[in-house]
C-alpha cells in the first residue's frame, strides 16, 4: 500500500480511539471539566502529563533542530527534562496541597488581590497563545505532507480536528485520553529510531547506538563521522556546536524554569489525590518523556548522517536530481525543502558555504528520517500518527487552559461572579474557539521553527508565573505589590525583546546586537531575574503580606489534609 | 497542622529544604556544570564512543534528572512517616 492510503488509516484508527475514549470519559461537570475530579493515579497521571508536555515541538520540530544545531540543541534535552526537577521538588507538593484548579487561581489567592489574579491570567494567556502557535504549525507540517497539500491547509485542516477534539472532553476527557496518546507517540517515536540505529550501526538501542562505531566496516566512530562531514561541508563540528556558553546557559535556564512555570503542565498536579502522589506523578512524567528525549539526540546525529549521505552522495559529491531520492520530491510538494541548482551541474549538494544548494526546513527531520533511510511505508504512516498525537494533546491541555483562563479566573472569579456553570463551559467554548483561530494565523506566519517558537512560550513562562509562585511558596512574607510589579515587568521585558527581535527588526536578530549575547530564546532568564529583583524591592518599600496570608503559606508546606481540589 | 508541636513543624521544614537544596546542587552540578560550563574539559575524554560533556548534555544529565526525582520521591515519604504527616 502507498504512504498515503497507510497514513489515513492509521492517523484515521488512533483518532477513532481517542475520540472513544473522549466520549467515555466526557466532562459531567466543571470540576470534571478542569481537573478530572481529582481521581487519576498518578502513574496514568505521569504518562497524561508525559503526553501534555511533549508537544508537535517534541516530537516532531526537536531532533531536527538537534540535527542542525548538534551539541547547541542540547539546550532542549536539557531545558525541557531539568524543569521536571524544579517542578516535582519545588511546585507540585505545595499546589496540590493548595488545592485550587488554575495557576491564576493560586496567584489570586496567595497574592490576595484580584489584581494580580488579572495580571496572572494575562500572562498565562500570552504564554499559552504563544504555545499553540508552534502547535498549529507543527499539526500543518504532519498534514500538509501526508495529504500532500500546501502548509497553509494543512495548518487549517489541523486547527478544525484540535477544537473538535477539544470540545468533546474537558480535563477528564484529556487525560484517559492523553494516555492514549503516550502510548501512540511513543511507540512511534521510538520504532524507526530502533530501525535507523540498527541500520547505521548494529546497536538496538538508540541510546548508545549514536555513539557506537558504523556499521559499514571503517570501524569509525559515527559521532567521528558526523563531526568530520560536517567541517568538510562548512558547518560547526557537530559535537561542537557554535552558540555562546552564556546563551546556552541562558536557554537552557529559561527552558527549565519554563517548564515549572507552564500553566498547562502545573494544572496536571492538581489533578491526583494526595500532596505524595502530585510529587510521584513528576517522577512518572519526567520517566515517561525521558523514554522520547533519550531517543532524540540518536535521531538526530543518525538522519544528519543520512541527510548528507542521500542528497551529497556517499562520496559527497553530489547527487544527480533525477536519481534524488523519493523523500525529496515528497517534501518538495510542501515547499519545505527545495533544490537550485546554482552551478547547473544538475546535481543537488547541501553544504553550509557557497556550494549549497538546498534549503531544508528542519521542521521535516523527523517525520522525513524514516523516509530518508527508506524504512517500510508502515513505519511513515506511524509518525505521522505519533505526530498528530502529540500535537494533539498538548493543543487540548493548552487550549484548556486559555479557555478556563476566561471563562473561569475572568469571568467567574472577577467580571462576572453569578454566571451558571452551564454558561462558565460555554465561555470556555467560545474562548477555545478564539484561541484556536489566533493559533492557526501564527500557524500559517509562524515566527520560527516550531520548537523556537514553542521556546519563547517558555521564556515567558519563565519570567512571569515562576518567580511569583516559587515566592508565593518559600517567600511568604511576599506581597501583592511585589508579586504583581515582579510580573508585570518580567513578561512585559521578555514579550518585548521577543517581539524586537523578530517582528520589528529581524535583520538585527543576531548575537551582535543582543543584550549580553544572549538570544531571544533565553532572554526569558533575564526576564526571570528582572523579575525576582523587581519583586524583592517592591516588598521593602510595601507592607509585607497578611497574617492570615502568611499562615496560608505554612499549612501548604505539610502535605496532610489536602483534600480535593476546591472550587469555591 | 499535623504536629505535635511547632519545633516539630520547624524540623520538618528544614529537613525538607536541606533535601531539597542537596539534590538542586546536583541538578546543577551535572546539568549547568558537566554539560555547559565544564564542556570542553570533559570532551577530552572519551566515553562509550562520545565525549564526555556532549554526553552529558545530550544524555547523562536526562538519567540524573530522573534518579534525582526518585530519590526525592522516597526521602519526602520517608520524612512524612517520621514527623507522622504522611496521609493516611
Amino acid at each position: 500500500m502507498d504512504i498515503k492510503t497507510l497514513t489515513f488509516i492509521v492517523v484515521g484508527l488512533t483518532f477513532a480511539l481517542y475520540i472513544g475514549i473522549a466520549i467515555w470519559a466526557r466532562a459531567g461537570s466543571t470540576t470534571d471539566f478542569y481537573v478530572a475530579g481529582g481521581g487519576v493515579p498518578p502513574v496514568a497521571n505521569g504518562m497524561a502529563t508525559a503526553a501534555d508536555w511533549m508537544s508537535a515541538a517534541s516530537f516532531i520540530s526537536m531532533a531536527g533542530l538537534i540535527s542542525f544545531l548538534g551539541y547547541d540543541g542540547s539546550v532542549y534535552l536539557m531545558g525541557w527534562t531539568g524543569g521536571y526537577v524544579l517542578l516535582a521538588l519545588c511546585l507540585a507538593p505545595y499546589l496540590r496541597k493548595f488545592g485550587k484548579f488554575t495557576v491564576p487561581d493560586f496567584v489570586g489567592d496567595r497574592y490576595y488581590s484580584q489584581t494580580a489574579r488579572v495580571v496572572a491570567v494575562i500572562c498565562a494567556i500570552v504564554v499559552s497563545f504563544t504555545y499553540i502557535a508552534g502547535q498549529m504549525r507543527g499539526v500543518g507540517v504532519v498534514f500538509s505532507r501526508f495529504l500532500e497539500v500546501d502548509i497553509t491547509t494543512g495548518v487549517l485542516i489541523g486547527m478544525a480536528m484540535v477544537y473538535f477534539y477539544t470540545l468533546l472532553g474537558g480535563m477528564k476527557g484529556i487525560t484517559y485520553t492523553q494516555v492514549a496518546q503516550y502510548c501512540v507517540l511513543a511507540f512511534a517515536y521510538t520504532v524507526p529510531a530502533v530501525f535507523i540505529t540498527f541500520q547505521m550501526t548494529g546497536h538496538v538501542f538508540p541510546q548508545t547506538g549514536f555513539g557506537a562505531t558504523l556499521a559499514d566496516g571503517s570501524g569509525q566512530y559515527l559521532l567521528e563521522r558526523l563531526d568530520g562531514l560536517s567541517q568538510e561541508l562548512g558547518f560547526a563540528a557537530y559535537t561542537e556546536g557554535t552558540k555562546s556558553k552564556l546563551d546556552v546557559f541562558a536557554i537552557t535556564m529559561a527552558l527549565m524554569v519554563g517548564t515549572a512555570g507552564l500553566p498547562h503542565v502545573i494544572i496536571r498536579f492538581f489533578t491526583v489525590p494526595k500532596v505524595s502522589d502530585a510529587r510521584r506523578s513528576g517522577g512518572w512524567a519526567l520517566l515517561f518523556i525521558a523514554v522520547v528525549y533519550t531517543t532524540a539526540p540518536a535521531i538526530a546525529s543518525i538522519t544528519k548522517v543520512n541527510i548528507l549521505n542521500t542528497l551529497n552522495g556517499e562520496d559527497q559529491q553530489g547527487v544527480l536530481y533525477e536519481e534524488a531520492p523519493s523523500w525529496v520530491t515528497n517534501w518538495e510538494r510542501t515547499g519545505l525543502i527545495s533544490w537550485e541548482d546554482h552551478n547547473e551541474d544538475g546535481r543537488m549538494f547541501f553544504s553550509n558555504d557557497e556550494r549549497n544548494e538546498m534549503n531544508v526546513d528542519a521542521d521535516i527531520i523527523v517525520l522525513a528520517s524514516p523516509e530518508i533511510a527508506n524504512l517500510p511505508n508502515w513505519v511513515v504512516a506511524l509518525v505521522a500518527a505519533g505526530g498528530v498525537a502529540a500535537a494533539l494533546s498538548t493543543s487540548a491541555g493548552l487550549l484548556l487552559v486559555i479557555s478556563s483562563s476566561i471563562s473561569h479566573d475572568l469571568m467567574k472569579r472577577t467580571l462576572m461572579p453569578h454566571i451558571s456553570d452551564r454558561q462558565e463551559l460555554l465561555y470556555a467554548r467560545i474562548a477555545a474557539g478564539f484561541a484556536v483561530l489566533i493559533g492557526a494565523y501564527f500557524g500559517i506566519n509562524p515566527p520560527g521553527f516550531v520548537a523556537q517558537v514553542v521556546a519563547f512560550a517558555f521564556g515567558l513562562a519563565a519570567a512571569s508565573f515562576f518567580p511569583a509562585i516559587i515566592m508565593g511558596i518559600f517567600y511568604k512574607r511576599m506581597n501583592s505589590h511585589g508579586a504583581i510589579a515582579g510580573m508585570i515587568v518580567g513578561i512585559v521585558f521578555t514579550l518585548a525583546y521577543i517581539i524586537y527581535f523578530r517582528f520589528i527588526n529581524p535583520a538585527a536578530d543576531n548575537a551582535d546586537n543582543w543584550l549580553f549575547g544572549i538570544s531571544p530564546e533565553g532572554i526569558g532568564t533575564v526576564g526571570m531575574l528582572l523579575n525576582f529583583i523587581v519583586a524583592i524591592v517592591v516588598l521593602q518599600f510595601t507592607k509585607e503580606a497578611p497574617k492570615e496570608i502568611q499562615e496560608l503559606v505554612e499549612s501548604i508546606r505539610y502535605p496532610r489534609g489536602a483534600g480535593e481540589a476546591t472550587h469555591h | 497542622m499535623a504536629f505535635e508541636s511547632e519545633d516539630h513543624a520547624k524540623a520538618y521544614w528544614k529537613e525538607n529544604l536541606a533535601l531539597m537544596l542537596k539534590l538542586l546542587s546536583v541538578w546543577f552540578i551535572v546539568s549547568f556544570g558537566f554539560g555547559i560550563i565544564l564542556v570542553d574539559v570533559l570532551n577530552q575524554i572519551s566515553f562509550f564512543g562520545f565525549k564526555l560533556g556532549f554526553w552529558f548534555a545530550q544524555q547523562g544529565s536526562i538519567y540524573t534528572f530522573i534518579v534525582l526525582i526518585f530519590i526525592y520521591i522516597r526521602q519526602m515519604n520517608l520524612l512524612d512517616k517520621k514527623y507522622s504527616v504522611d496521609e493516611e
